[in-house]
């Protein structure tokens, strides 16, 4: 695709990114604002200087050269499509969450070693800051003014947020009828929100069509138009659970899928830091989780099919509610490339999971995060998970982002008197 | 029957820049058959070699994705809008 004048990078803008690459058909591009290849549609990847078959060995960073960087995900900048500067320039500094040991939760579903990747602690308390810092850095370089996006809602304040930080102008799309912490969130930071009637499939396609349009001339779309550097961000979470394990994989991951891009960076993410040296080689399962009442991709799974059939979304889970998950079919490859698998898990589940969670660790997650904790819970159950294994299991998101799911039966267990009689009988006795 | 047919950035190449052009058919495979003899070349960009809607293109016609409704027999009715789009991930 031809780069405007304005759009041109020099290699250095990317730091060791080479070009754009079709996922599907292997067409190569320059680095600029593309997401979809001319040939087959495919999606463009970025691809590095070890990407090729032609590729070394010589890693560009050591890991000490990595723990003695910053305190976020710039320690990987030097396997990121950034500049070596990046951490100077006005952003978020999201990443270097913690990874709880989850011994209670292990205890309580038989698992012999638990962690819990808690993304929750992300400046707007989810992931989705990693992904838009890439991309932030991407839309500066491109001269872009304004940052915006489709959104289920996490990555909407992402972007509000991250835009404000960089002084950039933000306008973000959501479906109208999100939970409203995620509109307050995503409204507070400035920038203008707006509310499409319809899901957020639907959101997605109107901003495809706005990217083509005049109106949307010089608008950074973090997940569409940058999409290609936007999903690196991704593979962070997989380089942070590494280290933080102490420089090893785990044996299996569950992962929450929306359109499936989070996954499948987490597992290019294992891969490159194999190929890299960075880690030993060896086999990891990777498990993928959605909620019922969205689960083109389970379903897909189950019935051993390499096409995911889209489906109308209808779940409490709505920061995973994609029916048409772009990336579903790398999801169902990589699930079965690994020996893992793809589950789903109901509504009932998902806040039955979200309070086992809290009850278990102090970890409030959100919906989706229940999502991952409820089919970590059936995968155990069901025995395809191995209880022997080093697991790890993602929170995306904070359950404040999603109160309403939780938020029956919430409630003081008594209201007394500031008297020692009414506590003894109303809580000591009733215990 | 006469629809209007909008182009993503990607396909304009074909389209000498238009977004938006006319197109004509009963079914969504007749208004791309005709569209690639309008434009030559753009029919195999959106249709792969089983002469299916390829894996990452997502086609409308008015506000359905085609897949809901009939794929490429689903009918498209005069003045209707027909959208194709490039498949993105994100949330």
């Amino acid at each position: 695709m031809a780069l405007a004048t304005a759009e041109i990078t020099t290699s250095n803008d990317f730091g060791p990114a080479v070009g754009l690459s079709c996922r599907e058909c292997g067409t190569r591009y320059p680095l600029g604002p593309s997401f979809a290849c001319i040939e087959c549609f495919g999606p463009l990847e970025v691809a590095y200087t070890w990407s090729g078959p032609d590729f070394d060995g010589a890693a560009p960073v050591t890991r000490e050269q990595i723990a003695a960087g910053p305190a976020n995900i710039w320690r990987y900048r030097a396997l990121l499509p950034v500049p070596a500067d990046v951490a100077a320039k006005p952003n978020l500094a999201p990443g270097w969450t913690k990874l709880v040991k989850a011994d209670n939760l292990a205890r309580e579903l038989g698992l012999r070693s638990l962690h819990v990747k808690d993304d929750s602690g992300n400046p707007t308390h989810s992931f989705k800051d990693r992904v838009v810092a890439i991309a932030l850095e991407a839309a500066r370089t491109f001269g872009f003014h304004t940052l915006s996006c489709s959104s289920t809602g996490n990555l909407a304040g992402a972007v509000t947020a991250a835009a404000a930080r960089a002084g950039l102008d933000a306008c973000v799309f959501i479906p109208a009828d999100l939970e409203e912490p995620k509109i307050v969130m995503a409204s507070v930071y400035g920038g203008r929100l707006v509310g499409i009637e319809g899901t957020y499939d639907e959101v997605n396609r109107f901003c495809s069509e706005l990217i083509g349009d005049p109106l949307g001339d010089r608008w950074g779309f973090v997940n569409v138009n940058l999409r290609p550097y936007y999903a690196e961000g991704s593979k962070t979470l997989a380089y942070e659970i590494a280290e933080q394990l102490g420089w090893r994989i785990p044996d299996q991951i569950v992962i929450p899928v929306a359109s499936g891009s989070q996954l499948t960076k987490i597992d290019k993410g294992f891969k490159e830091l194999i190929k890299l040296g960075l880690v030993e080689d060896k086999p990891y399962k990777i498990f993928a989780a959605q909620a019922e009442g969205c689960s083109p991709v389970s379903a897909a799974f189950k019935a051993g099919r390499e096409v995911v059939q889209p489906v109308k979304p209808r779940t409490i889970a709505k920061s995973l509610a994609i029916g048409n998950p772009a990336d579903g079919p790398y999801v169902l490859d990589i699930a079965r490339r690994t020996a893992g698998a793809v589950e789903d898990v109901t509504d009932a589940e998902i806040v039955d999971a979200v309070r086992l969670l809290a009850r278990t660790e102090g970890i409030f997650a959100e919906t989706a995060g229940g999502v991952t904790v409820g089919v970590l819970k059936k995968l155990t159950e069901k025995g395809l998970l191995d209880p022997e294994a080093e697991t790890v299991v993602l929170n995306t998101g904070d359950g404040l982002k999603t109160l309403d799911a939780v938020a029956s039966g919430a409630r003081p267990t008594a209201v007394i008197r500031p008297s020692l009689d009414a506590f003894r009988t109303a809580v000591v006795e009733n215990s | 029957m006469s629809v209007s047919v909008r182009i993503p950035t990607i396909l304009r190449t074909y389209t000498d820049g238009a977004a938006e052009v006319t197109g004509e058919g009963a079914t969504l495979r007749d208004v791309l058959q005709k569209l690639d003899a309008d434009y030559p070349g753009i029919g195999a960009r959106i249709l792969d070699e089983t002469g299916s809607i390829r894996r990452f293109v997502n086609v409308y016609v008015g506000e359905e994705d085609v897949r809901f409704v009939d794929g490429l027999d689903t009918p498209t009715p005069d003045g209707a809008q027909v959208s194709v789009i490039p498949a993105v991930a994100g949330g």
